[in-house]
């Protein structure tokens, strides 16, 4: 199993979020996408809302299933990526670059600290990668 | 109590594994969901070849010189109107016209028939098949799933493909609905021009030691392995049914558009009485083709929408690779069944806007 980039915390529902100049992105990763499958849509909230950390923040659909997505942090959404709207396989192509969900305003920076680190990350996919 | 019992394998498990192939069980077996993606191997079939594995569907033989007459009292279709190597869809209904299974018979002689049927039914298809033989009827039933295997050929170029791997001239001169018997690879082997994806196809079946042999052959030649997720969703394009989902005994034929499967006025078979009444009562529901006209997916079960009312349920829904949009298949209301209806689906207590549109989705071009 790859590693999972460094420059980002994650959660044990599979979503990433990175810190950069006072604004948090976010996504889900590549183990997601990957046991997903094909993505073909997402339905994610409109700039403006607030969203609370481990709340339901939306939803992906892929070819087989839906799944939900949850806040990795709470805040406000600044901008949803427009290029999944018209081409969501670029989140299967490119989960942790061209294919970000969410931009967020952080309501509380420690909340980013309390998230699992890469190395946690990689451990946990590890351990759900033996199980499939 | 649950039973538990160990999943049944295709004799290709382990080449799929081998492959990459992500596994999912299904009725009682384990094949694959996908190999290269659902996305990718549904357009390989659409654009040119794939191949699957359909070793999991029930097949069985029927032989003696009342091989025909016999199937004949278990399907709602006429069998005994086939001639040697065509084949025909048909319907095994129970005495009150519930659905057992959807299956194609093929006629290879007078006295030597094949029936295939789903994989949840291979057993039930072949039990109800044996029951109706009686005292003096000259008829055998030799159930081959667990000896054989069976592939699916689909795609524009599938006819190129097995010409020059497996099949030679036998594959160019099958017509359509064709089916015949011939040598492969030195074992007797069975094909037909048939399929579940709405594209020219052949369907396979040789003894399982040739398994390997077959399916290397057909990837050497690239054609594009497909799994499970493919197979559903090019079926869906195509609205062709899925046994479990979209009929079963609770559903009779011409709710579901199988009317014209029904042969009531020759020879009696199981649910005929039945099926007389129904078709004279005229349906209260009917299966049609929904699809949505925004963005959001429909699955099975989701309910069905007019007016704020709940109508009816999806029975067969999801994302269409061909048309980039959700499409699906529900049971509602004839007077909400004209082509052109607008209904919604409820999609997790949002509204999909969707539209009852002519079956089916897909129709391969020329």
């Amino acid at each position: 199993m790859a590693s999972n980039p460094r420059d980002r915390r994650y959660t044990r529902e599979h979503e990433w979020v990175m810190l950069r100049d006072g604004e948090a992105l976010a996504g889900i990763t590549d183990f997601a996408q990957e046991q997903l499958g094909d993505l073909v849509y997402f339905d994610l909230p409109d700039p403006g809302k607030q969203v609370r950390q481990n709340e339901k923040l939306g939803e992906v659909e892929s070819v087989k299933a839906v799944s939900e997505i949850y806040a990795p942090i709470s805040g406000e959404v600044v901008e949803v990526n427009p290029k999944i709207s018209d081409t969501p396989e670029v989140v299967n192509r490119d989960p942790y670059g061209e294919g970000w969900l969410l931009k967020l305003k952080p309501a509380d920076p420690k909340e980013f600290d309390k998230l699992l680190s890469a190395e946690e990350y990689d451990a946990l996919v590890a351990t759900a990668g033996a199980e499939h | 109590m649950i039973q538990q019992t160990a999943l049944k394998e295709s004799p290709l498990d382990e080449l799929h594994r081998r492959l990459g192939a992500k596994m999912v069980s299904f009725a009682g077996w384990s094949l694959p969901l996908q190999f290269a993606g659902i996305i990718e191997e549904h357009a390989a079939v659409r654009q040119t070849v794939g191949i699957f594995d359909i070793s999991h569907m029930g097949r069985f033989f029927v032989t003696g010189p009342d091989a025909s007459r016999l199937i004949r009292r278990a399907v709602t279709y006429n069998v005994c109107r086939l001639q040697a190597g065509q084949a025909h869809y048909a319907v095994m209904c129970r005495e009150d016209g519930g659905i057992i299974d959807d299956v194609f018979v093929y006629c290879l002689a007078p006295d030597r028939l094949l029936v295939v049927g789903n994989a949840v039914n291979a057993e039930t298809d072949r039990d109800q098949v044996a029951l109706l033989i009686e005292p003096g009827m000259q008829a055998a039933i030799e159930d081959v799933q667990s000896r054989t295997v069976m592939v699916a050929v689909q795609g524009p170029e599938s006819e190129d493909l097995l010409a020059t791997t497996l099949a030679g001239a036998v594959v160019r001169t099958l017509p359509r609905h064709g089916c015949t018997e011939f040598e492969l690879l030195g074992s007797p082997a069975f094909i037909a021009q048939s399929g579940y994806t709405g594209e020219n196809g052949y369907e396979v079946i040789v003894e399982a030691g040739r398994a390997h042999a077959i399916w290397q052959s057909l990837l050497a030649a690239r054609a594009q392995p497909c799994g499970l997720g493919a197979r559903d969703t090019l079926r869906l394009e195509a609205a062709l049914l899925l046994y479990g989902s979209d009929i079963d005994t609770a559903t009779n034929p011409f709710e579901a558009g199988l009317g014209w499967l029904a042969d009531l006025d020759d020879e009696p078979f199981v649910g005929r009485e039945a099926l007389r009444r129904l078709k004279e009562q005229g349906v209260s529901r009917q299966l049609v083709c929904l699809k949505a006209t925004d963005k959001g997916i429909m699955r099975s079960g989701f309910p069905v929408l007019h007016e704020g009312e709940t109508v009816g349920r999806v029975t067969s829904g999801g994302f269409s690779p061909t048309l980039g949009i959700s499409i699906g298949m529900a049971y509602v209301p004839p007077q909400l069944a004209g082509v052109g209806t607008a209904l919604s689906v409820d999609v997790r207590g949002r509204p999909l806007s969707v539209t009852v549109v002519r079956r089916p989705f897909y129709k391969r071009p020329g």
